[in-house]
């Protein structure tokens, strides 16, 4: 039995302990906000937040979520938006969204360890997320706009 | 033609509005909330769905004054649920955050709905622009009776009808009751605004999705979760046209989760959206039947399509394309022989290129009393309704296909093949079905952009001028999987920046040459336009170094004096479009190049070693675009892209930001085709599966910024999704020379082994 808490809440998972987290929280717990979109730790699309680190929930096997906290993008701004949140809707950075939970667990993660990112250490820690729409120059320009405004 | 008619009168609102509720139908719609609640099931079977008529919508009006608007294109990152929306918000003089949209469902009673081409806006402006005239005439009208006034006296505010004269003013809610029982108008009567009175078009507004899209709220075809349903994952044949020969699941059975295996037919040539066949294991959630379809043994026969060779079939479309092939429009003396004195030749290359949208193909779909009805991120839903009808034995009324939110498209999602497969499972289930092809499935059996192999050839005078040109292009044609027989371009592709070359030169010949397909080709973002202007843009770059002119000015040159262009005797569609209303103007294109030219300072850049600007233009889907690209290559052949700017003249557009975004997101697409895109094949196997090795660009990849200048123009609107994509293409390769002296011809640079 894997014990773990998502998004505060504490659960328990009796399945088989190599599932990825991805699928855990998409298709057992419903939380569909994050993504698939390569299985193989490519794309970023799976994002989410493990005791507050960006990882990638498509390789991260149940077994070594077992007593984390698990946080995804429905839990982000659990107290209303997230500064990256308001910055990405003030800059229209989505095109189609896939992506953009992703980015945004990225990106919080970002700016919760560097607040003032520059241009090399958003490449750096962002280029692992894909848009394949191509929204990355508003991604960089809203990162820079909630820069110092996250907790 | 739309034909408008006040639905309300027809007791067409239970069970969608209440009543007293004003509604305005274009043909018969369909009512259905799009957004659903985050983690819940969907309401597949709510009334809304399920109502025995269900009207088609494009606007109806609550009494409370809430306003709802039908969005019948498919929202895949264009923002059209928005745009389209606001044209009809417009008109009807409607408070903006008073309107509320709802997608629509396939119907073919909304006329088109297959969100490619760039054409939503172009197909649906008038259209949008009339169903919102018309509630508004309509409203004024009961306004004016309760008053006792003539209409003409009448007019309108933000949501509400005033009379002048009386000071008097009725909301649009308070009016909705009355409106209902009024004829409605004829075209000939409605009063579509003046441009400089449109409160929305041109302004622009935020997607309406923006906050769902940023908290993981907006549903996708992914997302889609309905009770009872059980997960499917399918392992297809490798080669394009393969069937199953043995199939052993002893193993995939074990694996815990897993519930059964179900073989899929073959498909009967020729393929469209046929499902490819294969076999299905079906489990309960997603990692199950994948991990299932891992331990599956099954053998295969390949069929003739084994021996595919990518390297080989390059070979033979520039064989292909060094012979003479079917002319497609020739100019003055052409058909003589070609000079033989300073002539410049030049072959160009583009490989099959993969979508790969970021969600990958997935539907749901459950088959219940002869009817089915399907989820799915589809840009075509009526397509869906066609394949499933024809693949189950049903009526197209009995499939009932809403489109979700689509995690990316770029073309591929026009081909409803997933989505067919999901309601073929549930028939043999039982039971609802959700497919979801794995990311190496999605890059292994796309419908790919085709490859393209294209001969350049001028003779030039002593000024670098052509005097003599001749293009011919070999590519396997989209038509040959609805048809296999064909071989050679059709019509609607050869369009694509071919046929329409713009140069004003004494002989022009444009040919095409046979290819035979040996995998699904299908449409993908700006399509032929990519090889085709990719070859012109950049073997004019070739001339006008060869000439040691400005490229902006020699180009200015080919182009000649503001004409329209004139395809007597040519076979020239146009984008689908009317040539009197949409006509081919160099004029336009002139423009663009200027502008471009000024606002990036084109005439003071100075290229460099590891540092170069290139130039291209191109007009496809009705709009013109000029694109400068800047390079950096530092000495270990590491690309940036520090700036690109591009001008766009696409008419009127409905909304700049949106365009904006659009232009910017084509110069990454475009990036990724230069640099990495490229599918091969050994023995009729796709050699590449996942973003490692069919690489895109990343954010340190990609241009670092995309200036975008939109041209005010009163021309009918244009499309805005492709045109930026085949002008960057051949810009960002003209700009490769600019900074490095090489010459890009083969594409893409990560094959040529010059490049990283
Ligand atoms: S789905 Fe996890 S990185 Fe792509
Ligand atoms: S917004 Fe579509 S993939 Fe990023």
């Amino acid at each position: 039995m894997i014990k773990l808490k998502v998004n505060g809440i504490d659960r328990s998972f009796d399945g088989d302990p190599d599932m990825p987290l991805l699928w855990y929280v998409r298709d057992i717990l419903a939380l569909t906000g994050t993504k698939f979109g390569c299985g193989m730790a490519l794309c970023g699309a799976c994002t989410v937040h493990k005791n507050g680190q960006a990882i990638r929930s498509c390789v991260t096997p149940m077994s070594s979520a077992a007593n984390s906290e698990i946080r995804t993008i429905e839990d982000l701004g659990a107290n209303g938006l997230h500064p990256v949140q308001k910055a990405w809707m003030e800059l229209n950075v989505p095109q189609c969204g896939y992506c953009q939970s992703g980015q945004i667990m990225q990106a919080a993660s970002l700016l919760k360890g560097t607040p003032h990112p520059t241009d090399n250490e958003i490449d750096e820690a962002m280029a692992g997320n894909i848009c394949r729409c191509g929204t990355y120059q508003r991604i960089r320009q809203a990162i820079k706009l909630a820069a110092g405004k996250t907790a | 033609m739309t034909q408008i008619e006040n639905v309300s009168r027809r007791k067409f609102l239970q069970g969608a509005f209440g009543a007293g509720a004003f509604v305005l139908a274009v043909r018969h719609a369909r009512f259905i909330p799009s957004i659903l609640a985050q983690g819940a099931p969907l309401d597949w079977q709510s009334e809304a769905d399920r109502a025995a008529f269900h009207p088609n919508l494009f606007v109806g009006i609550q009494p409370d004054g809430t306003v709802y608007i039908i969005a019948h294109r498919s929202e895949m990152g264009t923002v059209i649920r928005t745009s389209l929306p606001l044209v009809l918000a417009d008109e009807l003089d409607a408070d903006w955050k008073r309107v509320k949209i709802d997608q629509g469902i396939g119907d073919k009673r909304y006329g088109d709905q297959n969100t490619d081409g760039s054409q939503s806006v172009r197909r649906f402006f008038t259209t949008m622009r009339e169903c919102g005239a018309t509630a508004r005439l309509m409203l004024l009208q009961a306004a004016a009776a309760r008053w006792n006034v003539p209409a003409a006296e009448c007019s309108t505010e933000l949501h509400v009808v005033v009379h002048k004269a009386s000071g008097r003013r009725l909301a649009y809610g308070d009016l909705a009751a009355d409106a209902s029982h009024l004829p409605v108008p004829k075209k000939e009567d409605l009063q579509l605004k003046k441009p400089a009175d449109w409160r929305y078009i041109g302004k622009g507004a935020k997607s309406v999705d923006l906050e769902n899209l940023c908290t993981g709220k907006a549903v996708f075809g992914m997302d889609a979760r309905m009770e009872g349903m059980v997960y499917a994952s399918i392992e297809h044949p490798p080669v394009f046209g393969g069937k199953v020969k043995t199939v052993d699941d002893q193993e995939t059975l074990k694996v815990a989760g897993v519930r059964q295996t179900v073989s899929i037919d073959p498909f009967k040539p020729p393929a469209a959206f046929q499902p490819l066949g294969g076999v299905a294991v079906i489990a309960d959630n997603t990692w199950a039947a994948f991990q299932g379809r891992k331990k599956l043994k099954i053998t295969w026969d390949n069929g003739p399509n084994e021996t595919y060779d990518s390297a080989e079939y390059k070979k033979e479309l520039r064989e292909t394309s060094h012979k003479p092939g079917k002319v497609i429009r020739s100019v003055g003396d052409s058909d003589k022989t070609f000079p033989t004195e300073n002539v410049v030749e030049a072959d160009y290359y583009v490989p099959l290129l993969a979508h790969t949208p970021m969600e990958p193909l997935v539907a749901l779909a459950e088959f219940k009393d002869g009817k089915v009805t399907a989820w799915a991120p589809t840009q075509n839903p009526q397509a869906v309704q066609a394949i499933v009808s024809s693949q189950l034995g049903i009526a197209k009324e009995d499939v009932v296909c809403h489109v979700t939110f689509l995690g990316g498209g770029f073309g591929r999602k026009s081909k409803p093949d997933y989505v067919a497969e999901a309601a073929v499972l549930s028939k043999k289930l039982g039971r609802p079905v959700k497919v979801v092809w794995k990311r190496e499935d999605d890059v292994q059996f796309d419908y790919y952009n085709a490859v393209a192999a294209m001969y350049m050839k001028a003779a030039v005078d002593e000024k670098g001028k052509p005097t003599a040109w001749l293009q011919r292009s070999v590519f396997p044609p989209i038509s040959s999987i609805f048809d296999v027989t064909q071989v050679y371009g059709d019509p609607p592709h050869l369009a694509q920046g071919w046929t329409d070359l713009p140069y004003d030169l004494p002989s022009i010949r444009i040919e095409n040459g046979p290819a035979q397909a040996h995998v699904r080709i299908g449409w993908l973002r700006s399509v032929a336009n990519i090889y085709h202007g990719f070859a012109v843009q950049c073997f004019t770059d070739e001339l006008a170094h060869r000439a040691h002119r400005d490229p902006v000015e020699y180009q200015l040159d080919l182009i000649g004096p503001p004409r329209t262009l004139d395809f007597t005797g040519v076979t020239y569609p146009n984008y689908g479009a009317d040539y009197k209303t949409y006509p081919w103007e160099t004029g336009r294109l002139r423009g663009v190049i200027e502008s471009v030219a000024e606002k990036s300072g084109w005439a003071k850049k100075k290229n460099g070693k590891g540092h170069g600007f290139g130039f291209a233009a191109h007009r496809s889907f009705l709009t013109y675009v000029a694109t400068v690209v800047e390079v950096e290559i530092s000495d270990d052949g590491t690309i940036r892209i520090p700036r690109v700017d591009t001008a766009v003249d696409a008419g009127i557009v409905v909304n700049p930001e949106a365009l904006r975004a659009q232009f910017e997101g084509a110069a990454v697409f475009g990036t990724s085709i230069v640099r990495t895109g490229e599918i091969t094949a050994k023995n009729g196997i796709i050699q590449q599966s996942n973003f490692n090795d069919y690489p895109v660009a990343r954010i340190h990849e990609a241009p670092a910024h995309t200036n975008v200048y939109i041209t005010e123009s009163s021309a009918p609107p244009a499309g805005v999704g492709e045109p930026g994509v085949p002008p960057f293409v051949a810009a960002f390769c003209n700009a490769i020379f600019a900074a490095t002296g090489k010459r890009v011809r083969d594409l893409p640079l990560s094959s040529n082994g010059n490049f990283d």
